[in-house]
């Protein structure tokens, strides 16, 4: 664990530095986002899609981010399986609501933009199914991590779901896309290519960093919860045995 | 090598006399792909398109199924005490613990695997692609089943959780397995999706009892 | 074979919960230890613990000069009312595979279950067996694989005055071959023993 940054493995300097640091990540989050939709909304229509491609300001940067936020909840998991350590294990309890409501989020404007289009809210594109299956195993997270009574139990056994998940995520990925080239269906416009003009990529990246910085403040916010609820309860056990 | 050889032939005779066995899973499957005539239409040229792929998710949900219990009476009644305290390694024991479940389960209902797909309407000469796709794929099925029943080991509603945990993990080989019996159906070279299939199940029996192991362990403390 | 057990200040936590801190406890060779302390005090969880299925929250368990993995996988038995028997299974199908589980050969589960005066109940299915009769074929499994370590939950308590009387001989034996044993019990064993009680 020594190699870990102290501030974040010792509760005290991890509430400490979070206490500043949650609400910094807040307000960039807001700026940037309030930025970048600004910019968003003043792009000039595109030609093929017209009005509609301002969704993929919203839309592109959460999914991206949710499997982000998949990575920083399988290295929490590590850390916690391997170390013990109470806060990783905070961490990553708080990461997986946050990581499902990202990708709820990329599904549901991604079916809000496919149904102008592609003409219906669903298609099985590859990318929007592998986010679906991301989706439900954040589900499969929360939901074994509520079923156990035993806490320390609980946490055991979803990080080992969380790293079981992490090992499968590239083979998803891999086999939709394999699936996807064999069913040559719909025709997929490829939103983030490599064509995409400037004065779509600045407001995107924007929102990028933005929803990151959303992220991170969110974390530490729930983390700090998570760390107080636990507190609250080792007082309480404490006074019940007097 | 002699307590592991012993405890393949418990497993497989309890995975055999398990909820009813093998009859129960292969009843459940012969149910499911009944249904799919009653709520597509009778037409056999609809069922004939979806026949590979309809026997083989019905397979997927059968295996799953018989799986939930896998580590369930073990870890109740403290057999899985036992098995722990001795010098097999657990993962070893755990491994040995799926591949009976495989036996009893899973090689059964691959034979029932080609049965539905004929009587759904898909080509008889599929049947030897469909039986060795079951039988790869049950491996797969079993092994990742095993990591969901060793993960819900003292949850509440344990079964359905099973599911839960398990049913996104099944993705790749249900993808593969699909896309060989589809390809084979179409006339196209199947041979790519069956060896990512089998590579698959591979992977698992050889990942999968180290997270069952752990997630035992994790159970029993 | 291990010839000691040492319990150094041990400390365990179960939900939250401390059960006990501060328990020590040193047993050599021949020696047997009977653990006593009102429900809920950890006595389970201490068998379970010495047994590595249980982590401490502090102290340490050693079992002399023989590593801790080795001692849990072979060197120990450890016996409560789960036992792990398949009801629908045979009484000879499941001591032919705990005792060879446990590493035992063939020989050695039937001199046990003779010992044990199991033989006519062999053919039976374990449903068929009543709590006393499932008890001594669990203990088969310590007669048919030897093993330095016996780990005893509440070994007497499914078992009438004869079978106690039977089973404490069978206890002597085991000591005086240089066996340990560490029971948690209510009612006192019928050998010879330390004492270690566990608070409320």
């Amino acid at each position: 664990m020594s190699w870990a940054p102290a501030f974040l493995s010792n509760p005290e300097r991890f509430m400490a530095f979070s206490r500043w640091a949650a609400p910094l990540f807040g307000l960039i989050a807001v700026g940037l986002g309030v930025w970048g939709l600004w910019l968003g909304f003043n792009v000039p229509d595109d030609y093929q899609q017209g009005q509609t491609v301002r969704i993929m300001f919203i839309h592109v940067p959460a999914a991206w981010i949710c499997m982000f936020i998949y990575v920083c909840l399988a290295v929490a998991s590590f850390l916690s399986l391997i170390f013990r350590h109470a806060l990783a294990d905070a961490a990553a309890q708080a990461a997986a609501p946050l990581g499902a409501a990202f990708t709820f989020l990329a599904l549901v404007t991604g079916a809000l933009w496919g149904r102008p289009m592609w003409g219906a809210y669903w298609v099985w594109d590859a990318r929007l199914t592998s986010v679906l299956v991301l989706f439900l195993i954040y589900l499969a997270y929360i939901a074994l991590r509520a079923s156990l009574d035993d806490e320390t139990k609980a946490s055991r056994a979803a990080a080992i779901l969380a790293l079981v998940g992490a090992i499968n995520l590239p083979i998803i990925k891999y086999s939709v896309e394999w699936w996807n080239t064999l069913h040559q269906g719909a025709s997929v416009f490829r939103a983030d290519g490599p064509t995409l003009a400037p004065v779509f990529l600045w407001p995107l990246l924007i929102m990028g960093v933005a929803y990151l910085a959303a992220f991170g403040s969110l974390w530490l916010v729930r983390i700090r919860g998570e760390v107080w609820k636990r507190r609250a309860e080792a007082a309480a056990m404490r006074t019940a045995r007097g | 090598m002699n307590r592991l050889v012993a405890l393949l032939a418990r497993e497989t005779a309890l995975a055999w006399g398990r909820g009813g066995g093998p009859m129960v899973a292969v009843a459940f499957y012969a149910g499911v792909a009944t249904f799919l005539p009653l709520a597509i239409g009778p037409e056999p040229t609809r069922l004939a398109a979806i026949a590979p792929g309809a026997a083989w998710v019905a397979l997927a949900l059968a295996s799953l199924l018989s799986l939930e219990r896998l580590f369930e009476r073990d870890y109740e009644d403290g057999a899985l005490d036992q098995l722990v305290l001795s010098p097999a390694p657990l993962e070893l024991t755990c491994l040995i613990k799926c591949l009976g479940q495989w036996m009893a389960n899973g090689a059964p209902l691959a034979l029932a695997a080609p049965v539905a797909a004929i009587g759904l309407g898909a080509d008889p000469a599929s049947a030897p692609l469909t039986l060795a796709c079951a039988l790869l794929g049950g491996l797969a099925f079993a092994f990742l089943g095993g990591i969901g029943a060793a993960l819900s080991l003292g949850a509440r509603r344990g079964g359905l959780l099973t599911a839960v945990i398990v049913l996104p993990l099944f993705v790749p080989p249900i993808i593969f397995g699909g896309g060989a019996l589809d390809a084979f159906a179409a006339g196209l070279p199947w041979t790519g999706g069956f060896a990512l299939l089998g590579a698959y199940a591979l992977a698992t029996v050889a990942v999968g009892p180290i997270a069952m192991a752990a997630a035992c362990r994790n159970a029993l403390s | 074979m291990i010839r000691t057990l040492t319990i150094e200040d041990a400390a365990l936590r179960r939900g939250g919960r401390l059960l006990f801190e501060g328990v020590s406890l040193t047993l050599q060779a021949g020696q047997a230890c009977a653990l006593t302390g009102p429900n809920g005090s950890g006595k389970t969880s201490l068998l379970r613990a010495v047994a590595g299925l249980v982590r401490l929250e502090g102290g340490a368990i050693g079992f002399g000069d023989v590593d801790p993995h080795d001692a849990r996988g072979g060197g120990l038995h450890f016996v409560t009312h789960a036992d792990g028997l398949k009801p629908a299974r045979t009484a000879a199908e499941e001591l032919a595979f705990w005792s060879r589980w446990c590493g035992g050969s063939e020989a050695t589960a039937q001199a046990a279950a003779e010992a044990l005066e199991l033989v006519p109940l062999l053919r039976l299915e374990v449903r068929r067996l009543s709590a006393g009769q499932r008890r001594r074929l669990t203990m088969a499994r310590l007669l048919a694989a030897p093993r330095g370590l016996w780990l005893l939950d509440e070994p007497l308590s499914p078992l009438d005055a004869r079978w106690r009387e039977t089973f404490g001989s069978l206890m002597r034996r085991h000591l005086a071959e240089g066996g340990l044993i560490l029971a948690a019990v209510h009612d006192p064993l019928p050998i010879p023993t330390l004492s270690l009680e566990l608070p409320a």
